[in-house]
């Protein structure tokens, strides 16, 4: 009798809670739900954390925020779900969330093999290696027999293992699951060398009392290209994320800011401004939205630059140069196709 | 449980559909021939939607993975393991890695409980009183919570390996781990082990004898003493005669770390700590109600009957109380296994963490990692269950 | 000796202990002091005492700073614990991200609980009959008030988090797990073959594995089993899990229960011609219900214990709260007094709880006595 009563359970629970068939498009999805189901990592400082008010906030959820703004024109409609290294790529692929805007590596297994679409590169990183200055460590070649922190589920101890075993030096790994604990452990002497993400690493080195205690290695042993992904199999949804981010990028090099934008969405002499910002042509409709989708991206959550500044920038605790992610304009790597 | 005495007298010829089901066996059949076909509906559905799902993504499904190559390292390992080694070896160390820590685990937490039950039956009013204060706070922290703090204060509080707690040269602890001198065995070594299985065997046959010889003739021999010449004394003669072949290497100072010797992680210190805690006072009032369970006239009457009172303790109420003790004990043995598992979450490369962590992360397979990892959990709990139900029924009272 | 002859046989007044026997130096002396080896235990304690408390007493209280705004700030203001993190984060530990202007209808929620446990826990509650119909209805009232709808704001489950997630994952995990649990329990001493097996490979299978393994098949693997594009909230599946591990552990405690039960009663049943459901649920149940109660609360405490867990996969309990204010760099670093914290909330329901359970079980046994 149990098993019946128990199936009897289960099948009314499913029946209950079991959600969307996704045959419609996920961007009507989305708009039957009325807001977004984004992905994000369970903290990184500056990239994603809570603010003492309770909500999400950082250089990814902004990505979620900005495609939320150019769908519904609210920031405010994103349903975030932390996800950790493990969960992520379920998650995305299972459709519990339709984007991940999460310290996630572009790489060719992932974008292939686990049927998942990168669809540009918000950050540009690669993996570096920090330690006390006192120790007098110069470069990482120098670390035979050292202590190293780890963060895990990612490409970290992966790319570690390379570069130790290619200049034949030992160490020993310290794997460890989430960016403060890796911080407490290299704090209180655990291990000689933290080792992760270089934006990682220069926002916890500004943690410390005295950063400048801390030293950051010339290695960069990786390339790290993060950036928002979304499942294989839904161009048009891809499209959408994909330009959210580009008109992000296209603004800061156009010189278009969240506070000039309204000015200029009335009309510039640059073409290309117009078309963006939905003055001239229908760009718009092309990926399924209307004329001033970008108009309210950009308004909601500012441009690239100013995302930037915001939350990773030189006047933040993490203090992050452009680097690599200035625009092609200043010598960095970000470019964005042209919006015509 | 129900009996079958039907109590509406003998059932009435003919037949009727409404028979079958008022009928108590044809109904019990009915009603299992019933499960059986939801079960295996459910079975089959479920494996439906799994083949499908696999097809719709694209993914294989295999353990062939288990022969590629890993890419990532592990700190802690008992058998040789690099980076090139494959995912199915990175599954063996997580293995060893999980029994080392509930093997040390359970000896720790079993030994640990025991003093704390004791001292919690101590008229001492203030040990008794810090006893029952540590039992009660321990037991209702979630165990995560205390691997987590546990670590921290580890990590925290012990010296860098540059000011490591030295003692003679050759044992140093410091927040990097417990380092100690690994022995470096010497060509004739094998003697003293040949001489330790000989005096193993040779202790037991005598004890044999021994009772034997006792029960024949009442005669006792001094057991203890050749046992202790022949399991301990044999191999420490082997061992001089042979000339020491053994050497200690020293741990020391490197440029980061100490170098050389053997070392346990603070990971697994840790680990092993707060599992030991924890589970040291559930066991402890284990021990505590099971030593109360013996009545007190049980040691009266030993003692009237003129048993010292260790024998007493040996022979009358040890084995009385262990046996209200050993189910319960069971299940915490069990559950250090289990908890085990929370290793992830302080970086102690366990089962959970090699295969079922960066190997089912690096892969994608979910599916055949989560297979491994919950089969073998269920085959050492399987184990466990098996050796400690044995030993119960040795020590159950055996009724004629 | 000429005193004793005063009084009449029988009437002699009850004299004080001799000198020596009572009183505080007594106390004292027979507590700490009987022996040379208590004299050493209680020596060495109190030495052990002495290094512990105060460093943790300054660590705690003396050098805190209870308001601060940020962890340089809490440094300037003392080298002890800084609570001022956990008080400008404590909406967030106890309600996760639950929308501020909705937050009464968790406070609600909480209120009618302890309404609805009431006359469970509490024998001679005036109105118990009543009240427990109330408590049966609980669940269903306190779904709609979390989750809204109905006239009520939907919210969301990722909007969950804290305290309120460890309340929502202990007692969902207990409602839905008792009946399944009895059921399982009874399914294992069944005399149909197939039942029984089924019955106790499920309550093996989950008792044999942690259940962290259990939440990483929830999180990475339960959408496999789903017809394809389809998917559930992942706090439902958690919870689906959650359910199953404790209902195979009330399944075992219920059978310890059912297993006291002598079996006469078992025969007198049948011998009132009760049929088989009828005779559990009129003679054999409510016995094996009663004795396996502090059973039950004790499974409820590992249970509310076990929800820590879900941390691991990226939940948002308490500690998965602290993870994420932890990566704000203004607070960065200060994880001992989030765990500390939190361990002092545990602490605080489960020693309740477990006072309960051991209550219960005095009471129970001299029941049996009698």
């Amino acid at each position: 009798m149990n098993t019946l009563s128990k199936f009897a359970v289960s099948a009314a629970a499913a029946a209950l809670l079991v959600a969307n068939t996704s045959t419609a498009g996920t961007l009507d999805d989305t708009r039957a739900a009325g807001e977004l189901k984004c992905g994000i990592s369970t903290g990184v400082p500056g990239f994603a954390f809570t603010s003492d008010a309770g909500d999400w906030q950082g250089f990814d959820p902004a990505v979620c925020q900005a495609v939320a703004a150019a769908i519904f024109g609210d920031t405010s409609k994103v349903k975030y779900t932390t996800t950790t290294g493990k969960t992520r790529f379920t998650a995305l692929a299972s459709g519990e969330v339709d984007m991940l805007a999460r310290n996630t590596t572009w790489t060719f297994s992932r974008d292939t093999d686990l049927k998942l679409d990168f669809v540009g590169v918000n950050y540009y990183d690669g993996q570096g290696f920090m330690a006390p200055a006192d120790l007098g460590v110069g470069s990482a070649k120098e670390l035979d027999g050292a202590s190293v922190c780890i963060q895990t589920g990612t490409t970290t101890e992966l790319n570690l293992a390379d570069f130790f075993r290619v200049n034949g030096i030992s160490y020993e790994a310290v794997p460890i699951e989430t960016n403060d604990e890796a911080r407490t452990n290299y704090e209180a002497g655990r291990c000689d060398v933290y080792t992760t993400d270089a934006s990682g690493l220069a926002a916890t080195r500004s943690s410390f009392d005295d950063p400048s205690a801390h030293v950051l290695m010339p290695e960069i042993i990786s390339k790290e290209p993060l950036g928002p992904l979304v499942r294989h199999g839904d161009s048009e949804w891809a499209d959408i994320v994909r330009w959210t981010l580009n008109a992000l990028i296209t603004a800061e090099e156009l010189g278009v800011t969240s506070e000039n934008v309204d000015k200029m969405a009335t009309g510039t002499d640059n073409p290309e401004i117009n078309r963006l910002l939905g003055s001239e042509g229908d760009l718009g409709a092309m990926i399924g939205l209307d004329k001033a989708w970008a108009w309210r991206a950009i308004k909601a959550v500012g441009n690239y630059g100013e995302i930037f500044d915001k939350y990773i920038g030189k006047d933040t605790p993490i203090g992050l140069e452009r680097g690599l992610n200035a625009q092609w304009t200043d010598g960095g790597l970000l470019y964005s196709p042209p919006f015509r | 449980m129900a009996t079958t005495i039907d109590m509406r007298g003998p059932p009435k010829s003919g037949f009727s559909i409404g028979k079958i089901w008022t009928d108590k066996k044809s109904r019990g059949v009915i009603v299992q021939v019933i499960a059986m076909a939801i079960f295996c509906a459910v079975v089959f559905y479920l494996a439906n939607n799994v083949v499908e799902n696999f097809q719709k993504l694209g993914k294989p499904f295999g353990f062939d993975f288990l022969e590629q190559e890993s890419n990532y390292d592990i700190n802690q390992t008992l058998i040789s393991y690099n980076s090139q080694s494959s995912h199915g070896r990175a599954a063996v160390v997580g293995i060893l890695n999980t029994l080392l820590v509930a093997f040390c685990g359970i000896i720790l937490a079993t030994i640990l409980g025991f003093i704390l039950g004791v001292l919690r039956l101590s008229p001492n009013w203030l040990v008794n009183k810090l006893a029952y204060c540590y039992i009660e706070f321990v037991r209702n922290v979630p165990v995560l919570v205390h691997i987590l703090l546990v670590h921290g204060i580890m990590v925290h509080s012990l010296p860098h390996p540059k000011q490591a707690i030295n003692v003679a040269d050759s044992f140093f602890l410091s927040n990097r781990g417990f380092y100690m001198p690994q022995p470096v065995f010497q060509p004739l070594f094998w003697l003293v082990v040949a001489a330790f299985v000989f005096g193993l065997i040779y202790a037991f046959w005598y004890r044999r004898a021994a009772r034997i010889k006792q029960a024949a003739t009442g005669e006792q021999s001094p057991v203890f003493w050749v046992m202790l010449a022949s399991i301990i004394g044999l191999p420490i003669l082997a061992f001089l005669l042979t000339g020491l072949p053994i050497e200690w290497q020293d741990p020391v100072q490197g440029k980061f770390n100490l170098k050389g010797g053997m070392a346990i992680k603070p990971e697994f210190m840790a680990l092993w700590l707060a599992l030991s805690l924890y589970t040291a006072a559930f066991i402890a009032e284990i021990v505590r109600s099971g030593i109360m369970a013996v009545d007190k006239g049980q040691s009266e009457a030993a003692l009237a009957l003129g048993l010292p009172r260790k024998r007493t303790m040996n022979l009358v109420v040890i084995p009385q109380a262990l046996r209200v003790i050993i189910p319960p004990l069971t299940s915490q043995y069990l559950n250090i296994t289990k908890n085990s598992s929370l290793a992830i979450a302080i970086g102690y490369m366990d089962i959970v963490a090699t295969i079922g962590g960066i190997s089912l992360n690096q892969t994608g397979r979910e599916m055949e990692c989560m297979i491994i990892v919950l089969g073998l959990y269920l085959f050492f709990s399987i184990t466990i269950s098996m050796i400690m139900n044995w030993y119960n029924n040795r020590i159950a009272l055996v009724e004629r | 000796m000429s005193a004793a002859q005063k009084y009449v046989p029988g009437e002699h007044p009850d004299l004080k202990p001799p000198l020596g026997q009572t009183g505080l130096l007594f106390w004292l002396r027979t507590n700490f002091f009987s022996s040379t080896f208590n004299v050493v235990l209680t020596l060495v304690t109190l030495y052990f005492l002495y290094l512990i408390l105060p460093p943790m007493f300054n660590w705690l209280f003396v050098d805190s700073a209870f308001v601060a705004d940020s962890r340089v700030h809490c440094r300037e203001l003392g080298t002890g614990a800084c609570w001022g993190f956990i008080e400008k984060r404590f909406g967030q530990f106890t309600y996760g991200f639950y929308p501020l202007e909705e937050r009464w209808r968790v406070n609600l929620t909480f209120l009618l609980f302890v309404i609805a446990t009431l006359p469970v826990l509490w024998d001679n509650m005036p109105g118990r009959r009543s009240f427990l119909w109330f408590s049966l209805v609980f669940p269903f009232v306190a779904a709609w008030l979390l989750l809204g709808g109905f006239g009520l704001e939907t919210v969301d489950t990722d909007q969950f988090g804290g305290f309120m997630l460890t309340m929502v994952i202990g007692v969902t995990g207990i409602v839905f797990s008792l009946p399944l649990g009895i059921l399982l329990a009874l399914g294992r001493q069944s005399n149909l073959h197939f039942i029984r097996w089924l019955c106790t490979g499920f309550i093996e299978f989950f008792r044999g594995v942690p259940l962290i393994t259990l939440l990483f098949v929830a999180s990475t693997m339960l959408n496999y089993f789903l017809p394809p594009g389809t998917s559930f909230d992942l706090l439902l599946r958690v919870l689906i899990m959650v359910t199953l591990f404790s209902a195979a552990y009330i399944a075992e405690v219920v059978r310890g229960g059912l297993q006291a039960i002598p079996k006469g009663q078992h025969e007198a049943a049948d011998a009132m011609g009760l049929k088989y459901w009828a005779s559990m649920r009129l003679v054999v149940l409510p016995q094996a219900l009663k004795i396996s109660i502090p059973g039950i609360v004790n499974t409820f405490i590992g249970l509310f214990k076990d929800s820590t867990l879900v941390v691991i996969i990226g939940l948002l309990d308490p500690l998965g709260i602290g993870r994420a204010s932890l990566s704000d760099s203004k607070w960065q670093g200060l994880s001992t007094e989030v765990y500390v914290f939190i361990a002092l909330f545990f602490f605080a329901c489960c020693f309740s709880m477990s006072r309960y359970s051991i209550y219960l079980e005095n009471k129970l046994n001299t029941g049996h006595r009698n």
